[in-house]
């Protein structure tokens, strides 16, 4: 009975366009309407990563059982995010190979295989986060730096434009946006001195239409927030998934660290636009608004996380805000029609957050510079998140974060005491030297938490032994998915955070869940070590 | 002992006698025109004719005539001009291109000559052509996607596919018939095949996935593409062979 019931409920929700339709950017939009399909990275445009389907739920999930592997040829972390249209699950497996997959048995249709040039060597790992999709045409970027578009019925190529130079450290690793007509993907290699970008393209021709840096040049506003001669290779990378609101045509994309990472000695100023969100109209690229979470950083702390929009009623009043849990430590929610700080507040232990002043820009406690005295930061240069995608439920109305807790010493010595290889703690990001890396490696650990957009106070946590890098999916089942490099694919309750189900899958999970439906029957899908696994009920 | 010994004679007489290439088989042909795709056909094209006073398939060389000439030019290539060495490239692949050479002459001919512009028509309206296959992203996905078909086949073979579509097909253009226990059958371009499913591009250009268990019947299926002379003349043939010759990629 219960059975019936939920696929009743179900079937009620779903929206049937007419069968194999191309994705048109309305469907993109209104995604919600059709939750057996996920038409973009997050499901959504506005990045909740919530999936309507409820066939799973906080009743039925301890049934939840395999259906599926499929292993992809590569030792790379497996981080894309899959994408499912009208059955078709299509993945990437890294570095740049395409591959169409039968939804319900894993069985490859296709795989374009694209071969990188050996330029392309980004700073951590060849790695890439997943694709797009406009009518038949299916998008990716590479790590050397171009944009393809492949045929998403025959898996052959449409076209392939240059984005940015691979010998010049640039590299793509995110999962493009498609946002009208336009196929909008950001520059990677900010810890290898890029000056980033984001670019847009024309969804038919590959024929670039405007392009952003995510550092102002000459002439325009925020250029004298770098020293000298630093703004031209001073990295504000953009390498993970933007988000899109339909009322204001703006598309919101975070930045990456200023390079050098460590030491910003050399790059004095602000750093804008470095470590920000950034609200461009997807039609022409211009800025239209600003957010920078953490001014002249030396921590390394990307702001790369993807941003969640949200309708809420805040303290009473409805309010359209963007909510964001920071590699720096703090959770923020923002007005994303202003730029506006509502609220903000850390997340996890902190030592150095002195508030902010009238105009919204984060504080630093007197005395929490970094220089040559060591310090014990909290959280430390691995912050408290880095990429994994997170999720608002609106059914429970909060925000759900995978993270974690550390600290560690910092000291800035200005140069290398030993030569490279010697110290093996020393890395090419910056003149400075880290010791040690873990202040404590028993006192790190991962969480998920459900925090309260009112209060920014954790609801509930579930704690693992090891921190993670798995982003988390809720659904309207009530459940939150998610994972860590322990291995364990689990299921929580999203309103008490109790355990329901947990699958260990042999390898680290280094990606987020996503869930659709194909024939009435909901799969959550998740990649773990090199592959990609698939979930489902029994069937009758 | 004696039997071994003469199994080596036997061994030994054959790599003598390769270099001489006296008999080459199918496979030979066949290898040689593979890496002749690959390696040679950018610049002598798809007919050996391309380059002035040079046409293989009419036994047209400048500077080597013999088998064992032309395998060390293809080698260590001509310097100073555009020819460059191939000095990954063993002596027998390089004897198996002088194999395939020698063969060009065969079927390049075709029965009339065509007219390009013409046979575009015909290819897009009368022949039904853009049903099946795509040009510059333009028609169905269904059969191969012809492009650059002019630089893998010449003229003749694509005559003969055309008037013989059954003769020959490659592996990855085989269609499939499935039976489903409920439903109709469905026919489909063959993308995988494993002992438990199978998947198709189907008449309709869907992807589809089967279960064999769930299927009564399952098979290749023979081409759906019709002989050219069910709907096209001869002078219609040769115009759509030529339009066909002249695709050479993505460019116009």
């Amino acid at each position: 009975m219960r059975t019936t019931a939920s696929c009743a409920g179900f079937a009620a929700l779903v929206m049937y366009w007419p069968i194999h339709a191309q994705v048109t950017f309305e469907r993109i939009a209104n995604a919600t309407r059709e939750p057996q399909n996920w038409l973009s990275y997050s499901g959504t445009v506005d990045n909740q990563r919530y999936s309507r389907l409820e066939q799973i739920n906080t009743r039925t999930v301890g049934k939840l059982d395999l259906q599926w592997v499929w292993q992809a040829r590569s030792l790379e972390k497996f981080e894309a995010t899959a994408l499912v249209v009208d059955g078709i699950l299509y993945t990437v497996q890294a570095p740049n190979d395409v591959v169409a997959l039968d939804a319900e048995t894993g069985r490859v249709f296709w795989t374009y295989h694209h071969e990188p040039a050996p330029e392309g060597r980004p700073c951590c790992g060849r790695v890439n986060r997943g694709l797009a999709i406009l009518g038949d045409t299916l998008y990716m970027g590479t790590i050397d730096a171009h944009l393809l578009a492949i045929d998403a019925k025959s898996g052959k190529l449409v076209w392939d434009s240059v984005v940015a130079d691979a010998k010049k450290n640039y590299s793509i690793t995110m999962s493009p946006n498609v946002f009208k007509d336009k196929v909008i993907v950001g520059t990677g290699g900010g810890d290898m001195g890029i000056r980033g970008y984001i670019a847009a393209f024309d969804a038919k021709t590959g024929r670039e239409a405007w392009r952003f840096y995510t550092i102002p040049g000459p002439g325009e506003p925020g250029h004298d927030s770098w020293s000298g001669e630093s703004w031209r290779t001073g990295g504000a990378a953009v390498w993970n998934a933007a988000a899109y609101d339909p009322e204001t045509n703006l598309g919101f994309w975070g930045t990456g660290n200023p390079a050098p990472d460590w030491d910003g000695s050399s790059r004095l100023g602000d750093n804008l636009y470095s470590n920000s969100v950034v609200a461009l109209d997807v039609d022409t690229g211009e800025l239209k608004w600003h957010y920078q979470f953490t001014p002249h950083d030396e921590l390394d702390y990307d702001s790369t996380q993807v941003p969640v929009l949200a309708d809420i009623d805040w303290r009473g009043t409805p309010r359209k805000v963007m909510l964001w849990a920071n590699r720096n430590g703090i959770l923020y929610v923002l007005d994303r029609t202003t730029g506006a700080l509502i609220t903000g507040k850390p997340y996890v232990e902190h030592n150095w957050f002195g508030g902010f002043d009238a105009n919204g820009r984060l504080l630093r406690k007197p005395g929490m510079d970094i220089n040559k005295e060591p310090k014990l930061f909290k959280p430390h240069v691995h912050g408290a998140i880095n990429w994994a995608p997170t999720s608002f439920s609106p059914r429970t109305g909060l925000y759900y974060v995978s993270h974690w807790e550390n600290s560690g010493i910092v000291a800035m010595e200005g140069a290398f005491p030993q030569p490279v290889g010697v110290n093996r703690r020393q890395t090419g990001m910056g003149q400075v030297n880290l010791e040690p890396f873990f202040n404590n490696d028993e006192e790190a650990y991962g969480v998920i938490r459900a925090y309260d957009p009112d209060t920014l106070d954790a609801k509930w946590e579930y704690r693992m032994a090891d921190i993670t890098w798995a982003g988390v999916l809720t659904t309207a089942g009530d459940l939150v998915f998610g994972g860590g490099r322990e291995g364990y694919f689990l299921a929580l309750d999203a309103r008490t955070g109790e355990l329901l189900w947990r699958e260990s899958l042999g390898g680290q999970i280094n990606s987020a869940p996503m869930s659709y439906s194909v024939n009435g029957r909901q799969y959550v899908a998740i990649a773990a070590g090199s592959s990609l696994f698939s979930f489902a009920l029994p069937s009758e | 002992m004696n039997r071994f010994a003469a199994a080596a004679l036997l061994l030994a007489a054959g790599v003598a006698t390769r270099a001489a290439a006296q008999h080459a088989t199918a496979f030979d042909v066949e290898d040689g025109k593979r890496v002749y795709q690959q390696s040679c056909a950018n610049c002598h094209g798809p007919d050996g004719n391309l380059i002035a006073g040079i046409d293989f398939g009419r036994g047209a060389f400048r500077r080597a005539f013999t088998d064992d000439e032309l395998s060390r030019l293809i080698i260590a290539g001509i310097p100073n001009t555009p020819m460059p060495p191939n000095p990954t490239m063993s002596v027998e692949q390089a004897a198996r291109v002088v194999d395939y050479l020698r063969s060009m002459g065969e079927g390049r001919e075709t029965a009339a000559d065509g007219d390009a512009a013409r046979g575009r028509s015909l290819f897009q309206g009368k022949g039904e052509c853009s049903d099946c296959h795509a040009v510059r992203g333009e028609g169905s996905r269904v059969g191969p996607d012809l492009t650059s078909i002019g630089l893998v086949r010449r003229a003749g073979e694509i005559e003969r596919s055309l008037l013989d579509p059954e003769a020959e097909v490659q592996p990855e253009n085989r269609f499939y018939k499935v039976s489903p226990k409920s439903g109709e059958p469905v026919v489909g371009r063959l993308l995988n095949r494993d002992t438990f499913t199978v998947q198709l591009l189907d008449l309709d250009e869907r992807l589809r996935s089967f279960r064999m268990a769930d299927l009564r019947a399952h098979g290749f299926d023979g081409t759906p593409m019709p002989p050219a002379r069910d709907k096209l003349s001869t002078q219609e043939i040769a115009d759509v062979v030529s339009y066909l010759s002249s695709l050479r990629g993505t460019a116009e």
